[in-house]
């Protein structure tokens, strides 16, 4: 309970909101009853062959509701996914709050790619709390009581039948429905991550496993893996039917029964005899209410499950924070230094970075280099503050990071390579990121120092090109420059250079940093990088050594 | 989006045979829904008429197994599918895998491994909602409709005439609407689309986004966005309901129109109550298969492109030729010479991938002497790795043919050809298993005295023993990462360990730092003597070191100047 509780303070609960699409959908599935039991009515009455004119009030009646059901539904859809749309929103806001502080070292998700998406589609998923989880559980609360009392009016004894029916079939047979979902997708689970595991590894591996001569061993485990796979979906195929299977059985036994107590109720005189066939149909229509309840509680426990991670990121307290009172930043141009820094991920025991030293005096160029998986991104997490050292000091000009604030401590580096994003947008909003209010002059000076300006000249939409998802419409060595770019508009007195000739090949590579050491200027530039390209142009090169 | 594409129902016989439970249980489920309204009335229009309790106690006990059969009917109709799905989805795994590995294997332009492997597994549960929810629905709503209609009209024409008269409204309108819709339907979900993408292209920057200080400014704009795609999307949906509540009405409309016409006959005398009474409680029974299947309807689409998806990969991978011995009846493969003693020859040799218009490699000529190393020069993506691919008899050239000595290779049994190269690709696969495995795929039966030799020459040895568990360090997925240049020496000792006559390395010395590439060319250096090596690189150096150097070019082999040995 208290994680739907969470969700919802995350999400909000307008009330207004939440009591439209509750009450509509109280009144379209209350018609929907309400249409059935008078038709039933009115058969039953018209048996007893009265004047005609008796039948008007009921004819109207059935007539309205006919109207009235789908009308009140097609709203309660729009007021529900409106309802949901809005929640989503707010939770993608609260969400983006609450993780920013701690992207990217902090979180395990920024270190390994394509998590986030699954970051993204658990949000995404939670509208289905609103959807699933609010409406249609209250509502057929409401509408069962309803009926029970309705029927309770004419027949005490069989509204005590519908009210154990409406109880079994609103809440016994969901929360079954529930459990052996999640059984069986925890059974499944190990089974499929196995089967997945050795997917992945003939797929990637076949042309040396073929290459070796040792396909048929790779297709014999696949083989065995999906045999298990199967064999445990055999098994839950059985059971997965078992609960809307429950509900049809239990709304045709209940509907059974309140025609059996009211037909030997009408026998003992007790009942009208218009009412036997009434009181069945209002039974029967009367399970419309509780019968999407068994799915529903099979989608909201995956529900609860995305809910669960995301609170788990969203409820964290960031490490790194801004001191009560920081110092001023040091004016341009600075020294900025690593001393004895010795650093690890939250995730993890064992330190990246052991008493490192680096020094970057102004204007010169210093590569860092070291095998791949070393700390060398780990530095410009230090650098940049996402990171504190847990030994040594990082400083600017002498003054410890940890007394500045992040903010001016951001102003002083400028991000290019690799890991730098491109957005989903223009050359021109990627560019306007560093600086939001510069002038399209601006922006090609940046530009020409990238030597990119020749290329977007050409472009038939210029600067309003559109790059692509991480500036997949543009080439390897585009997409380096526009970041360099972007980092140069930034003007910020000390250029990163992350890995900024990954996937590139030998010479463009080599063209690559030549041209952004010569566009730096009088900036200081780290370059990070693991490959010889360009490392005859810095003034140092420093090793990272390999985590022990 | 089609249902159930043609080659599934023809690769599948799961599929084939649940399309006959599905329409057998579809006419003992329509049976059993004439029977339970039958039932119904009999027994509430008999009490009307005065009857007690032990009166229609056999029609009330025949209720009650109606009602049993019924749920047992749902219950089948669910497990059928779902094991269906599953037989469906684990037959189309293994086609994929062992056309791949048959077919082939080299795989240059082929989808993402872990993407596909996980639609392949988890794509079951889109197929299994597809098989186990749409489908019956689907016989349902084809066999319900037409019984309930046959017994009202065997009860009462003129009922059954007002049924009929709602239910070809239903397609009507739904048509009229979609052709509305269809147009701005396409602009709305591209739109949508960029809407939905924008939250992850924030979360995903957003690194950069405070490293340029920017985050704060994002979330507002988050908010804006998240407004603009509720406004697109309720302007969407407002649309998309529409054609479900002209189903609904029809219902309603149906039902409302039964009961009065039914009553007004009842009144006048026209009609028995306990025909009215079955007729009433048909009318809904009606619409139901076909409003269930309109709420279903969106997850036949996911289930449908999961299979697709995976069948035309099967189709790309069968497209393909590889050199392989499956049939020795049409080969009649002899045992290939000893590369040590003949020299391999490339005689015109054309290909193109299937799917391309170009040809990677053009009329190519190449000789391969024994006993020497040749590095094969040239821009990325220029044929280096297809040749090699070739020679691996991975693929099969469009035209030319590839002689090892006077055999044509295509003559030649691909397995045997193959133990007598070593390969190392560019991105060599570490399998989960430990380090002394992973070299053992150059040779299972080796004892550990030659796979640290081989480690040794290959320049792992030394960073192997100093792992936590030397060499029975698990390795792989889930294993210990190692660094790139550590993997690919692994890859050079399974070559090492493999003592084959021709080696064959991909850009051994890509993406490398510059240590691992001088420990990498020492190793190649002792790997060469009495060999054949063909190496693929841009390295200057390795080139140079080479006996003779070729340029590969817009799929042609040039000669470079003989470099000194």
């Amino acid at each position: 309970m208290t994680t739907i509780g969470r969700l919802l303070e995350l999400g909000g609960l307008p009330r207004g909101r939440v009591a439209l699409s509750i009450g509509l959908g109280a009144l379209a599935l209350g018609f929907g009853v309400a249409l059935m039991t008078t038709a039933g009515y009115l058969i039953s009455r018209a048996a007893e062959q009265p004047p005609i004119l008796a039948l008007t009030t009921i004819i109207v009646v059935v007539r309205f509701l006919a109207l009235a059901r789908p009308l009140a539904r097609y709203l309660e859809r729009l007021a529900s996914h409106d309802l949901a749309l809005q929640a989503l929103g707010r939770i993608r806001s609260r969400v983006y709050e609450r993780i920013e502080p701690l992207a990217p070292a902090e979180l395990e998700a920024f270190r390994r790619g394509d998590v986030v998406s699954r970051l993204v589609g658990d949000v995404d998923a939670l509208q289905g709390l609103y959807l699933r989880g609010l409406g249609p559980p209250l509502v057929a609360l409401g509408l069962s009581v309803a009926c029970v009392v309705a029927v309770a009016v004419v027949l005490p004894v069989a509204a005590l039948a519908l009210a154990v029916g409406l109880a079994l079939g609103g809440i016994v047979v969901p929360l079954l429905a529930g459990r052996l979902g999640r059984r069986a997708g925890r059974r499944q689970a190990a089974a499929r991550g196995e089967l997945t595991a050795e997917l992945v590894e003939l797929l990637r591996g076949a042309p040396e496993l073929v290459a070796y001569g040792r396909e048929e061993e790779a297709l014999a485990r696949v083989r065995t893996a999906d045999g298990e796979l199967l064999r445990l979906g055999r098994r839950d195929a059985l059971v997965a039917g078992l609960a809307d299977a429950l509900t049809v059985l239990v709304a045709g036994l209940t509907t059974a029964a309140v025609l059996a107590l009211a037909v030997a109720s009408h026998g003992a005189g007790e009942l009208d005899r218009v009412l036997v066939a009434t009181l069945a149909l209002l039974a029967l229509s009367s399970f419309d209410a509780v019968a999407p309840l068994p799915s529903a509680a099979r989608e909201l426990s995956g529900t609860l499950a995305s809910g669960r991670r995301v609170l788990h990121l969203a409820e964290r307290v960031p490490l790194v924070a801004d001191p009560l009172e920081p110092a001023q930043l040091p004016r341009a141009p600075v020294t900025v230094a690593l001393q004895g820094v010795t650093a690890r991920y939250p995730s993890s025991i064992s330190p990246v970075l052991k008493s490192f030293d680096l020094r970057l005096e102004p204007g010169s160029r210093v590569a860092l280099v070291g095998p791949s998986g070393a700390g060398k991104t780990t530095v410009t997490n230090l650098l940049l503050r996402f990171l504190d050292p847990t030994e040594g000091r990082v400083t600017i000009d002498g003054v410890d990071l940890r007394d500045l604030r992040q903010e001016d401590v951001r102003r002083t580096f400028a991000l290019a390579g690799q890991d730098a994003h491109v957005f989903d947008s223009s050359i021109r909003e990627n560019l306007r990121l560093a600086r939001p209010a510069a002038t399209d002059a601006e922006l090609r000076g940046a530009l020409r120092r990238a030597r990119l300006d020749d290329w977007v000249e050409a472009l038939p939409d210029g600067l309003d090109t559109l790059v692509g998802e991480d500036g997949a419409s543009l080439s390897g060595g585009q997409r380096q420059r526009l970041v360099i770019a972007r980092a140069l508009l930034a003007d910020a007195p000390v250029l990163l250079l992350d890995e900024p000739t990954a996937h590139l090949d030998g010479p463009t590579a080599r063209e690559l940093v030549a041209d952004a050491l010569d566009a730096a200027d009088d900036r200081a530039v780290l370059l990070i990088t693991h490959r010889p390209e360009g490392l005859e142009l810095v003034d140092a090169v420093v090793t990272v050594p390999e985590p022990a | 989006m089609r249902l159930l594409d043609p080659r599934l129902v023809r690769r599948a016989r799961a599929v084939r045979v649940l399309l006959v439970v599905d329409v057998v249980l579809g006419i003992v489920a329509a049976l059993l829904v004439l029977a339970q309204a039958v039932l119904l009335a009999r027994v509430a229009a008999r009490s009307f008429e005065g009857a007690s309790l032990d009166d229609v106690a056999t029609p009330l006990g025949l209720l009650v197994a109606v009602v049993v059969a019924r749920a047992i009917s749902s219950w089948a109709f669910e497990v059928a599918g779902r094991r269906a799905a599953g037989d469906v989805i684990s037959q189309l795994r293994l086609d994929v895998v062992e056309t791949r590995l048959r077919k082939h294997p080299a795989a240059l332009d082929g989808a993402p491994s872990a993407e596909l492997a996980t639609a392949a597994v988890s794509g079951v549960d889109a197929l299994e909602t597809t098989l186990a929810r749409y489908l019956p629905q689907l016989v349902l709503a084809a066999v319900v409709p037409l019984a309930v209609l046959a017994l009202a009209a065997s009860i009462d024409p003129l009922a059954a005439g007002v049924m009929l008269l709602t239910l070809p409204l239903v397609p009507v309108f739904m048509w009229l609407v979609g052709r509305y819709t269809e147009r701005r339907a396409r602009e709305r979900w591209q739109a949508l689309a960029l809407l939905a993408n924008h939250f992850l292209d924030v979360v995903r920057g957003l690194p950069t986004l405070r490293a340029f200080n920017r985050s704060r400014a994002q979330a507002e704009r988050i908010t804006e966005v998240s407004e603009e795609y509720r406004r697109a999307t309720m302007g969407t949906l407002r649309i998309a309901f529409l054609s479900g509540s002209i189903l609904e009405l029809a219902a309603t409309l149906g039902i409302a129109l039964v009961a009065v016409v039914v009553g007004v006959r009842l009144v006048e005398g026209g009609i028995g109550f306990e025909s009215a009474l079955t007729v009433l409680v048909l009318a809904p029974e009606l619409y139901l298969p076909l409003r269930n299947l309109a709420a279903q309807f969106h997850a036949s689409a996911d289930g449908a492109a999961v299979a697709q998806r995976l069948l035309d990969l099967i189709d790309a991978d069968n497209a393909c030729n590889s050199l392989l011995q499956s049939d020795p009846g049409t080969h009649s493969p002899s045992p290939p010479p000893d590369p040590a003693l003949v020299p391999i020859v490339f005689e015109s040799v054309s290909f193109r991938y299937p799917s391309r218009d170009v040809d990677v490699l053009r009329d190519l000529d190449l000789e391969l002497l024994p006993g020497e190393t040749v590095a094969l020069v040239g821009p990325s993506g220029g044929g280096k790795s297809t040749l090699l691919s070739l020679l691996l008899g991975f693929a099969a050239p469009t035209s030319g043919r590839i002689l090892i000595g006077d055999d044509d290779l295509a003559e030649l049994e691909a397995a045997e050809w193959r133990r007598r190269i070593a390969f190392v690709p560019q991105q060599p696969t570490l399998f989960r298993g430990t380090v002394a495995e992973n070299i053992r795929l150059g040779d299972p039966d080796a004892n550990d005295e030659r796979v640290t030799r081989a480690a040794e020459l290959a320049g792992a040895h030394d960073f192997v023993v100093r792992l936590p568990q030397g060499y029975d360090t698990v390795v792989g997925d889930g294993g210990r990462p190692l660094s790139a240049g550590q993997r690919r020496r692994l890859a050079l000792a399974r070559a090492a360990l493999r003592d084959a006559p021709v080696v064959l390395l991909d850009e051994p010395t890509a993406d490398l730092d510059p240590a691992s590439v001088e420990v990498v060319v020492a190793a190649i250096e002792r790997l060469r003597p009495g060999r054949n090596v063909l190496l693929a690189t841009h390295a200057p150096e390795l080139a140079a070191s080479a006996d003779r150097a070729l340029r590969l070019d817009g799929g042609r082999v040039f000669e470079r100047a003989e470099v000194a040995a």
